[in-house]
């Protein structure tokens, strides 16, 4: 038998085994670049000058290169009246996503606890359902949602997204984090009533500081989601209060003049790069989150 | 420290009865263990004492107060778990300090607690490490360490030494023995295994579907077993159950059903005789009152009588040897010196000690 922890599907004896690793690996090599290179173009497009562009095509190296770009794309370029850049509606996006990631997160945390450790009956039923929020397409609560943010007076606003945000992120942050409690043994939750914990100090003492993994996973997973979401965002909030995904598109769509394809990359990739750090930094918590089962005692 | 009294104490899960009204008196200091197989309801009944599960009928009393509505919290209790459920986030001082904590202990008194529990169980050591560090032995002691440090009125515990290996669960099976014999404090404790209940229980309370079989001191559970599942449930190798029929009262005597040969009859000691002649009982012998056969003993003790049957396996085990033979077409299983030797096939002659007998009826299955 093999020793199962050292087991390499394509560690076989012979020349085959070595053969087909080479295959394999070319093929993924080949995909890693065919994924790579939309993204190479425009990271080379944002230092390019409109002049090399037009030349030597859209597609292409670089023969100049420049920074002011992604300066103007930051602070200078006119969007819809205003030439701030896309400055203002960056931090539109902050302002809603940080608020709306911690929140539903925080909800999700406490629901997931309640659903795995504090069971009543129906919990379960209430689980399913909530959990259904994950497959509901967007489109069917654009109206509802219109009314409620006209009856709440949040049409327009930061605070509105924000609340759109939690409540449909709900679903995920809950179910993410009642799997992972569930793992948690009861008799940890027991031992620590016995000791004369409550609901809010077994959380805080003993959950929450087993929490790490799955909190980074929902963390990740709700900032880039709500950092790229588009729908919610292009309805509800128009001029000032766009965040930056709508904003890109009112920038593209200028309309008067040439497409400024060089400062447009630098604002897509500025739009681009929160998820992307937040990936990079988080991304090896992430996979292990979404593996590990909880813990070992 | 307190009694517990248990009245009339009932648990359904949905439409499964778990706990079919189980009657329970704990004298203050008392070590009770409830013991049963697996899914008798004594992990349940201990819950409950916990009150980790709600009782759906009958009355849960801790010294003079019911507590059926308390929360555990309140109940002023301590518990081991099997799983040991240590934080795993929290070091040692921390798991056992936790209680305290919650309690609102200040912390010159939780450190004075802190240092007499650990120089008692010896885990000072340990005190800054966390429970992934620690051996299956040292978990263990941690977790008792979380309950001996308060001064409950209770001590429960769930099969605290099931998850040990054999050897290290017989050192802390002694070990607790010790904690209790210097301590003495009314404790609870649930096992599946019948040797930690023989050695360590006060009195036990067997435990079987639900109900309560028997609550009796070790001695008696052992020697005069309540029914037949107590008889079965206690001992190892079980006790040993022939088929017979009471024949004469004077002097009694029994005669093994399902004998082909010529009628086996062995006495009956005074107290089993009484129940009369003719009548049909099961008679359980355990395997040390099966031994090997001595003339002159078998002579001068009463109630010894010998009975000879063919062997069908030997299984030493170092300290002694068991030997099953066939009786009236019943296995039957004796316990001999470690260097008897009989031979698989031929006939040994046994000697029964029926004076240690027990009679049962066939119908209810309970002692005669």
């Amino acid at each position: 038998m093999a020793d199962a922890t050292t087991y390499d599907p394509l560690r076989t004896a012979g020349t085959w085994g070595r053969r087909a690793k080479i295959i394999v690996y070319a093929l993924l090599t080949l995909f890693a670049l065919v994924y790579l290179l939309p993204f190479s173009v425009v990271v080379l497009n944002s230092f390019r000058d409109l002049g090399d562009i037009s030349r030597n095509g859209l597609i292409g190296l670089p023969h100049s290169f420049s920074l002011d770009y992604w300066v103007q794309a930051w602070c200078k370029f006119c969007v819809g009246g205003t030439c701030e850049g896309i400055q203002p509606f960056f931090y539109n996006s902050v302002a809603m996503v940080v608020p709306a990631t911690i929140i539903s997160t925080a909800i999700g945390a406490i629901n997931g606890y309640i659903l795995s450790k504090w069971r009543f009956p129906g919990s379960e039923v209430l689980f399913g359902i909530m959990t259904l929020g994950v497959f509901m397409p967007g489109q069917m609560v654009l109206l509802p949602w219109a009314q409620v943010l006209g009856f709440l007076g949040l049409t327009n606003s930061t605070p509105g997204l924000v609340l759109i945000h939690c409540v449909q992120g709900l679903s995920f942050t809950t179910l993410f984090c009642r799997n992972y409690y569930v793992n948690i043994p009861d008799d940890l939750i027991k031992a620590a009533r016995i000791d004369g914990a409550g609901f809010w100090r077994i959380f805080r003492k003993v959950v929450l500081p087993l929490s790490p993994p799955i909190i980074i996973v929902t963390v990740i997973w709700q900032f880039t989601n709500i950092w790229n979401e588009f729908l919610f965002a292009f309805i509800f909030s128009s001029g000032t209060h766009q965040p930056i995904t709508v904003a890109l598109i009112a920038l593209s769509g200028g309309g008067t003049a040439v497409h400024q394809y060089n400062v447009e990359s630098a604002a897509v990739l500025i739009g681009a790069l929160p998820p992307l750090l937040i990936y990079l930094f988080g991304g090896r918590y992430f996979l292990r989150g979404l593996t590990q089962g909880a813990l070992k005692n | 420290m307190a009694s517990l009294t248990v009245r009339n104490l009932k648990k359904t899960f949905g439409s499964v009865p778990v706990l079919k009204g189980i009657d329970l008196e704990v004298k203050t200091g008392e070590f009770v263990v409830l013991v049963g197989p697996s899914g008798c309801g004594k992990s349940t009944l201990l819950a409950m004492i916990a009150g980790l599960e709600s009782v759906t009928e009958g009355e849960i009393k801790i010294g003079e107060r019911v507590v059926n509505m308390v929360p555990p919290k309140d109940r002023d209790i301590a518990m081991v778990f099997q799983s040991y459920a240590l934080y795993p986030t929290m070091t040692v001082r921390g798991n056992i300090t936790f209680g305290m904590e919650s309690r609102g202990v200040p912390k010159p008194k939780r450190d004075e607690a802190v240092a007499r529990v650990s120089e008692l169980l010896r885990i000072e050591s340990l005190l800054d490490r966390k429970p992934s560090q620690l051996s299956g032995g040292q978990r263990q002691r941690v977790a008792m360490g979380r309950a001996l440090v308060r001064d409950p009125a209770l001590f429960l515990f769930d099969e605290p030494l099931s998850n040990l290996d054999a050897k290290l669960r017989v050192e802390m099976r002694t070990e607790i023995k010790k904690l209790y014999q210097r301590l003495g404090k009314t404790t609870i404790y649930v096992t599946h295994d019948q040797v930690e209940a023989m050695t360590l229980a006060s009195r036990i309370a067997v435990m079987h579907q639900g109900m309560l079989q028997q609550f009796a001191e070790p001695r008696t559970v052992y020697d005069r077993p309540a029914n037949m599942f107590v008889a079965s449930f206690m001992g190892s190798p079980s006790m040993n159950f022939l088929p017979a029929q009471i024949t004469d009262s004077n002097p009694a005597t029994v005669e093994l059903v399902g004998n082909d040969g010529p009628p086996i009859r062995l006495p009956l000691a005074d107290r089993a005789a009484k129940s009369g002649s003719g009548r049909q009982v099961i008679l359980g012998i355990r395997p040390e009152n099966l031994t090997s056969y001595d003339r002159r003993q078998v002579e001068e003790t009463p109630y010894l009588a010998s009975i000879e049957a063919p062997v069908e396996v030997v299984e030493p085990t170092g300290a002694e040897t068991m030997v099953i033979v066939r009786i009236a077409g019943n296995e039957v299983i004796g316990r001999f010196e470690h260097n008897a030797s009989p031979t698989v096939g031929e006939p040994v002659k046994l000697a029964v000690d029926m004076a240690k007998a027990c009679l049962f009826d066939p119908e209810t299955q309970m002692l005669i």
